[in-house]
């Protein structure tokens, strides 16, 4: 089957959109729960992701871990580093002056760019894939990256996994009574300091996997975090606080129109996304799925 | 290291003239400034010239009369213009050195240009840098490195010589991105070739999918690319192969920053057949490279690899030793600059250069290298040489009177 110039364009377009937006939504889909659920502005959310990145990285250059195992590993080991952040310091901000949080996250923002350095080195970290998911394959209509094609269908697959998780579990339950009603949640006795940390650590833990899955996409290097800050804080923004979904069409909607501005129109640079931002924001102030 | 015994040395003169109680043989110190960017996207390109620098140092101190002793001060620009600039500053009003040198990025080339002129300190651009105009920005400029112009021109020529009629380029958006799409359209079309679209993308750790995607769906006989020399070749390389660009029939073209030496064992087999132009490969059999590479491998070992910013940088310290010499460590910058423009050396690593004094930029032969496997690695096999080749750029823009 042969497709048309437009067509393919199209096909192109919407391909790598998809696989970006994949990474966007894991990656900020934490910061959008804990935002919305303990009111907390997680500036150093994308020090997680990096983390993921860095982790993933090493273990196989490293260690020579195969890259399932390594992508297993680096999820873990985000998701447990996370959990000494949040009780050590996180936890004592809650609540607070956002111009605290702000300051403080952005903070850690930096302190990682000087430690990433220091452990990893000014340079990038190449993600190498097994073989079996370099080159292209053939999908029918065009050839894709194989990389990406995995991507997607492990995005696809996780967030329907967690969109179940929320919807049908007790825990999800939980989480949507604390994002609703903090004080009611509590007073009819749900632990939400032990069911925030649990929250966080599954976010951080996307997050980091993101980060390790999407190192092609967003490069590994020690101003991960600040450089992409912008990407996770639209996402959030744009999708509403708080929200599962929300953020899922936020990440499409900047994925696609991302990719679409590099193909067709890059001597704009980040022009459009902005320009979507802005327009979204006008016409809903508290994102696509925010609550007033 | 070489380099911190010679800047212990120099304290030590320091203090023995200003105890002034022995009557101390004079010493020359020569100050240097080294200006690179030892931080930042092209952090890699610095680490390949720096080790060149120290090695050169370590082989040739003793080469310098015994009273001339040179006091490198290295500074980091962090890939930032406006560092470099403030560097610059500093080296030239406060460590009141005589040279600048060094300058892995153009814009930073291109901010301290001025400065030389208004202070009448020579720069001696030695690691890399575009910008084909930035010599005509001071007359206390000079280049031994190379001009994008001398890459990408002769490049393109030979791609629509080969029967390449259309053509496609990618390029890195800055200085020497511009330079390079700019030289190899002219090269191209002069040769009877067509562009039929281009395309520039972030030069910072961009994804480079969707713009190689673009790429692919022109459907182009040539695309020629231009990346920052480092991890970004590697990363292009993949992307080139995950979307089947040349399987698709595309004949990739480039200047030797897309397949830098120390990249290739990461690049696995995917680059075979690549052609690009430039101006040292490790697999050159001359014999100065020879022995550069022994003096290169018994210092590092045969796991670091040199590439052509390190002849690059090596070269630099080569002319300003030959300075050094020639003055006994006693220059103006107007003799320092006389001299630069008549350097030349007939045995680099790379083959005869000279500095062309008209321009100051140098003048070398330029080598189109195909990628091939040979004793189970990944060289640059020189397959055509075009000798001695000028800075086209300012031979199509003379400059104005």
């Amino acid at each position: 089957m042969h497709l048309s110039d437009t067509a393919s364009a199209i096909v192109s377009i919407g391909f790598h959109g998809l696989a970006f937006a994949m990474v966007l939504y894991l990656i900020s889909v934490g910061l959008s729960v804990t935002m919305g659920m303990m009111g907390f502005v997680n500036l150093a959310h994308g020090v997680f992701a990096m983390l993921g990145g860095y982790v993933l990285t090493s273990l196989m250059k490293d260690q020579g871990m195969p890259f399932p195992w390594a992508l297993v590993g680096a999820t873990l080991a985000v998701a447990a580093a996370s959990i000494p952040v949040e009780r050590l310091l996180y936890r004592r901000f809650y609540g607070g002056d956002e111009l605290d949080q702000v300051l403080l996250t952005i903070g850690l923002d930096f302190m990682s760019v000087a430690a990433a350095t220091y452990i990893w080195g000014p340079l990038q970290q190449p993600l190498q894939p097994p073989a079996w998911l370099s080159g292209p394959i053939d999908l029918g209509l065009q050839h894709f990256p194989a990389y990406r094609s995995f991507l997607i269908l492990c995005g696809a697959v996780l967030v329907t996994a967690l969109w179940l998780s929320v919807e049908r579990t007790r825990f999800g339950a939980r989480v949507r009574a604390a994002v609703d009603n903090l004080r009611m949640a509590q007073s009819v006795g749900i632990d939400t300091s032990r069911l925030f940390m649990a929250t966080f650590a599954l976010g951080s833990g996307l997050a980091g996997l993101g980060g390790a899955l999407g190192a092609d996409l967003l490069a590994v290097n020690p101003g991960y975090a600040l450089q992409n800050l912008v990407y996770f804080l639209i996402v959030v923004a744009v999708g509403g606080l708080g929200s599962i979904r929300g953020p899922f069409f936020a990440a499409l909607l900047l994925g696609i129109t991302d990719t679409a501005s590099k193909y067709l129109a890059p001597e704009f640079g980040a022009f459009f996304i902005y320009a979507l931002t802005l327009a979204v924001l006008l016409w809903r102030p508290n994102g696509l799925f925010g609550r007033a | 290291m070489a380099f911190r015994r010679v800047t212990i040395e120099c304290l030590c003169a320091h203090f023995a003239l200003i105890a002034a109680v022995l009557p101390a043989a004079a010493q020359t110190i020569v100050k240097v400034g080294l200006i690179s960017s030892y931080s930042g996207f092209v952090a890699q390109s610095a680490d390949e010239a720096q080790k060149a620098v120290d090695l050169y140092l370590k082989e040739h101190v003793r080469d310098l009369p015994s009273d001339v002793r040179l006091e490198l001060i290295r500074r980091d620009d962090t890939s930032n213009p406006e560092v470099g600039k403030r560097l610059a500053q500093e080296l030239i009003t406060r460590d009141r050195v005589q040279l600048l040198t060094g300058i892995v990025l153009s814009p930073v080339a291109a901010a301290i240009a001025p400065l030389t002129a208004e202070a009448g300190v020579p720069l001696l651009i030695s690691i890399a840098a575009a910008g084909a105009a930035i010599p005509r920005m001071s007359p206390y400029v000079a280049r031994v490195t190379v001009t994008l112009w001398q890459l990408g021109y002769p490049i393109g020529k030979w791609a629509a010589e080969q029967g390449g009629k259309k053509g496609y380029t990618a390029v890195s958006d800055f200085i020497p991105g511009h330079d390079s799409e700019a030289a190899f359209t002219k090269g191209f079309t002069d040769g009877g070739g067509q562009i039929v679209g281009a395309v520039r993308f972030p030069p910072n750790n961009p994804d480079f999918a969707p713009f190689v995607q673009r790429i692919r769906d022109a459907k182009p006989d040539v695309a020629f690319l231009w990346v920052p020399s480092g991890p970004q070749g590697t990363a292009m390389i993949k992307a080139l192969n995950d979307l089947g660009v040349r399987q698709a029939g595309i004949r990739i073209i480039s200047t030797q920053d897309l397949l830098p030496e120390e990249e290739l064992p990461n690049m696995g087999t995917a680059p075979v057949g690549i052609i690009t132009s430039g101006t040292y490969s490790t697999a050159a059999e001359r014999p100065a490279n020879t022995a550069f590479l022994t003096a290169w491998k018994r210092e590092y070992g045969e796991k670091v690899i040199p590439d052509f910013l390190s002849v690059d940088a090596w070269d630099g310290m080569a002319a300003i030793f030959d300075l050094l010499k020639a003055s006994s460590g006693k220059f103006t910058a107007d003799e320092a600059m006389a001299f630069f423009k008549s350097w030349k050396n007939p045995d680099s690593p790379r083959g005869p250069i000279m500095i062309d004094p008209e321009t100051r930029d140098i003048v070398q032969n330029i080598y189109i290298r195909r990628l091939e496997r040979q004793n189970g690695k990944l060289a640059d096999i020189e397959i055509a040489t075009i000798p001695m080749v000028k800075d086209p750029w300012k031979e199509f823009n003379p400059p104005k009177l």
